[in-house]
């Protein structure tokens, strides 16, 4: 089928709703999610929004600025991080104002905690700064924008997954996308596509990512020639439950729980010893890493402890019980009497489609907007996390730049026409799945995703070399080229999960790909990259952002830089 | 290690007349998830079987579906709990359309019947309305829910009349109804004070013991009832 709207949001999100919530009464509005829409993974965010309301103590947007920045570690476009500080608090009275749930303080105030890399003062010493509903923020903020995409009488396709973009005459023209209930292929054209669709985590074997998490609108992105920016900037969060990988959120350090070896040392002291278990993320997580490897993992193994029994009942039960209720399912540990294993997990994409501080994207060193088309949420880099992210620093990135982009795209339909739709617009899309659905037996994609997930982990995870991420390299060729041949078992129309799988599949391979080539060229370490035989941060020859552009020869990623926006902070040593 | 029997009710409409059952046999750990087993079946022997699944933790609610009898979600359940035969069906009360993927359509559709929105037409103040914590805790439980789908496919009631509002929209107009915040409490119970509304609840109680999150969805349910008799929420 074919249709037609203003505007096209691909992704359910907190940003692709935010998104739909600037454009539902003055614009024609479509939301395509491959999910219902409170499936979509902000659901799963759990520590809180950040925000300096100074509730509990004195805060400033200013100091959230630099924090931001510092915890990007000098890569953050400094423009874009004082729009997220600045417009965090406005939007999170808003969020508010629609009925999102905060824990409050005893004079009815929305409450806030400590959270990773969030200080006064310009890292003086930790501040109460991130917003928070018991330990599943992000549930409430899905569940409320969702709410209000109800009000607003906002139209959603949902489980529609999205496989193509669509451009012509140098601006966007539509998507085309799979009807999972049906296998049907329909045709959208719009004057304006909204990117949301979220990271990539599943690139990744021990990930706190949903098995939605696929990098779909980054691989489609990368497909139709626009680069992808730092997508070497992939964090680990430190607190992951052993094995499984389920995130631990960073608030039950923020409420006071601690890291300890083997030999019940709080290392973190050692290595950060203003903030401690309150470092960033990136920093925490490779600290972790180390300590393993000096053999001060639990019984030498490769896990460390999250100790949260001094807490107390009261606390894990009022504002961390989803924490709790996770280490009592999948670990059978009792957090209130015992440490609960932990190692890091893949967690985040800093990277991802390059866009503006208006979600516009933008192709090439200069900034040049490719018009029509917007990007928000974890897909998109403005940047405002540069090589890191604060935690709390996503849900308010959702609903400020996904507003943004919104905001700019009603803008945008009212003074622009729709671009024709090329010629056979669908015909990628068809010939994609068609390949899929005819392979004869060869290639399975549980053999290929293993193979991927298991090596990027080892050789393009927290600790990286040029041997490693070589080594990387040549298996993605490989696993490009199985992939061609893969085949599936189910040849039905009607909900097809196996053929989305697949093409899941190669969404991942891409933003493997793209993320790999900027890691093995960026000859630094910075924020969440970290080459052992670079470790040093070198602003002389890296201060620049990476972009990715798929090459024309097979295999090929060819990447070329940007300069970084500096405007309030210049670039410091970064301690804490 | 240990070998399980998982015997799962299948149906594919572009081939099948009638479900029938398949069986599987799969190797498993104790601390592994029924989502594994059944990614495991997918992935290595069946690529047809079919249902949906995303954050395989509990959260997001994708994988609420019928095993040995109970409504659960299949990523909260680990085989250690599980015995050797697991029998997995699609939730009922829904309709069907692919093996374990029912139709959640209607269930949405009900959900939005209720006003799932706060409701105040005041102007909002320039910061934050104040919300005591008590006054917070009085709607805690509704917040919780996930929109799984598990209490409305465990309810006889709905069995009987998929027509009727279901234990879940009831326990997020609850979450409204009891926020001091939100002034639509009259229009929802009025939505409510219905035959296929909050009445036909019998008190059965499934929808309670199988809710994945743990809210007592029947007690929310009753003091809705409460709050239709007595005309009044208790708010401050």
């Amino acid at each position: 089928m074919f249709y037609r709207f203003d505007v096209v949001i691909v992704g359910s999100g907190g940003a692709g709703l935010m998104a739909a919530m600037q454009l539902a009464s003055n614009t024609s509005v479509a939301v395509l999610s491959k999910v219902y829409p409170t499936r979509s993974h902000t659901g799963a965010a759990q520590g809180g929004v950040a925000a300096a309301l100074g509730n509990l103590e004195e805060d400033h947007w200013k100091w959230h600025m630099f924090d931001t920045v510092k915890g990007g570690d000098y890569l953050c476009d400094q423009d874009a991080c004082e729009i997220l500080a600045r417009d965090a608090i406005e939007a999170v009275y808003e969020l508010e104002h629609w009925g999102l749930p905060f824990n409050r303080t005893p004079d009815g105030r929305i409450d806030q905690r400590r959270f990773g890399g969030h200080t006064r003062n310009f890292g003086e010493a930790p501040v109460r700064r991130s917003c928070y509903a018991a330990d599943r923020t992000g549930h409430m903020i899905l569940q409320t924008m969702y709410q209000q995409a109800i009000k607003n009488q906002v139209r959603f396709f949902n489980e529609f997954l999205v496989l193509d973009l669509l451009i012509n005459e140098g601006r966007a023209a539509g998507v085309v996308a799979l009807e999972l209930r049906t296998g049907e292929i329909h045709v959208f054209s719009a004057k304006a596509v909204i990117m949301a669709t979220g990271g990539y985590g599943r690139v990744y074997r021990i990930t706190s990512n949903a098995l939605a998490c696929t990098g779909d609108g980054m691989a489609i992105a990368f497909r139709r020639g626009i680069p992808l920016e730092d997508m070497e900037m992939y964090q680990f969060h430190p607190t992951g439950i052993y094995k499984v990988g389920i995130l631990l959120s960073e608030a039950a350090r923020g409420e006071g729980g601690i890291l300890r070896n083997d030999k019940g040392e709080r290392f973190m002291e050692r290595y950060a010893p203003t903030l401690k278990d309150l470092a960033p993320r990136d920093m925490v997580s490779r600290y972790i890493y180390q300590e393993i490897r000096e053999g001060r993992g639990i019984g030498g193994k490769d896990y460390v402890y999250l100790d949260l029994t001094h807490l107390g009942k009261e606390v894990l039960d009022s504002k961390l019980p989803d924490v709790t209720n996770f280490a009592r399912t999948y670990l059978a540990v009792e957090p209130i009497t015992d440490p609960i294993p932990i190692q890091p997990t893949a967690h985040y994409a800093m990277g991802g489609i390059p866009t503006n501080v208006d979600g516009q994207v933008v192709i090439d060193e200069k900034n040049t907007v490719l018009p029509g088309l917007y990007a928000a949420g974890e897909v998109a880099c403005v940047s405002v996390h540069g090589a890191n992210r604060l935690g709390t620093n996503s849900l308010v990135d959702l609903i400020v730049f996904g507003r943004r982009a919104g905001k700019h795209a009603a803008r945008f339909v009212r003074e622009n026409d729709y671009a024709p739709l090329p010629p056979e617009p669908d015909g990628e899309a068809r010939a994609l799945v068609e390949r899929i659905r005819g392979n004869k037996a060869g290639e399975t994609q549980e053999a290929i995703r293993r193979e991927l997930r298991d090596n990027m982990m080892e050789l393009a995870g927290v600790i990286r070399t040029a041997e490693g991420l070589t080594q990387m390299q040549q298996k993605l060729n490989e696993l490009q080229d199985r992939y061609q041949r893969v085949c599936i078992m189910d040849k039905g129309k009607t909900f097809n999960t196996e053929l989305m799988e697949v093409i899941e599949l190669g969404f991942l391979l891409d933003c493997a790909t793209a993320t790999v080539a900027g890691a093995l060229a960026r000859q630094e370490s910075r924020g969440a990259h970290y080459r052992e035989d670079f470790p040093k941060r070198d602003d002389e020859h890296f201060l620049k952002h990476t972009l990715a552009y798929r090459g024309s020869a097979a295999h090929k990623v060819e990447l070329r830089y940007k300069p970084v926006v500096i405007t309030a902070f210049q670039p410091k040593e970064r301690k804490y | 290690m240990r070998t399980v029997t998982l015997k799962i009710k299948r149906f594919d409409p572009d081939k099948d007349q009638r479900s029938h059952w398949s069986e599987y046999q799969v190797e498993v750990e104790d601390n592994d998830r029924l989502l594994d087993a059944l990614n495991a079946i997918k992935w290595k022997q069946d690529g047809s079987l079919t249902f949906r699944r995303s954050c395989a933790h509990g959260v997001c609610g994708s994988d609420a579906m019928r095993i040995n009898g109970r409504n659960r979600l299949a990523c909260t359940l680990l085989m250690k709990d599980l015995p050797n035969k697991i029998v997995i069906e699609p939730m009922l009360g829904f309709p069907v359309i692919k093996d374990l993927v029912v139709d959640m359509d209607p269930f949405f559709s009900k959900y939005e019947k209720i006003k799932p929105y706060l409701i105040n037409d005041e102007p909002a103040p320039a910061t934050e309305r104040l919300q005591s914590p008590e006054q917070r805790a009085r709607f805690d439980e509704g917040t919780k829910c996930i929109l799984c789908g598990a209490c409305t496919g465990s309810c006889p009631m709905v069995w009987g009349n998929p027509e009727w509002v279901g234990p879940a929209s009831i326990v997020n107009a609850h979450r409204f109804i009891f926020d001091s915040r939100d002034q639509g409490a009259s229009e929802r119970l009025a939505i409510l004070s219905d035959r296929l509304g909050v009445w036909r609840c019998r008190t059965i109680f499934n929808c309670t013991d199988a809710c994945p999150r743990g809210i007592p969805v029947t007690d929310l349910i009753e003091e809705v009832k409460r709050a239709l008799i007595y005309g009044r929420t208790d708010i401050e």
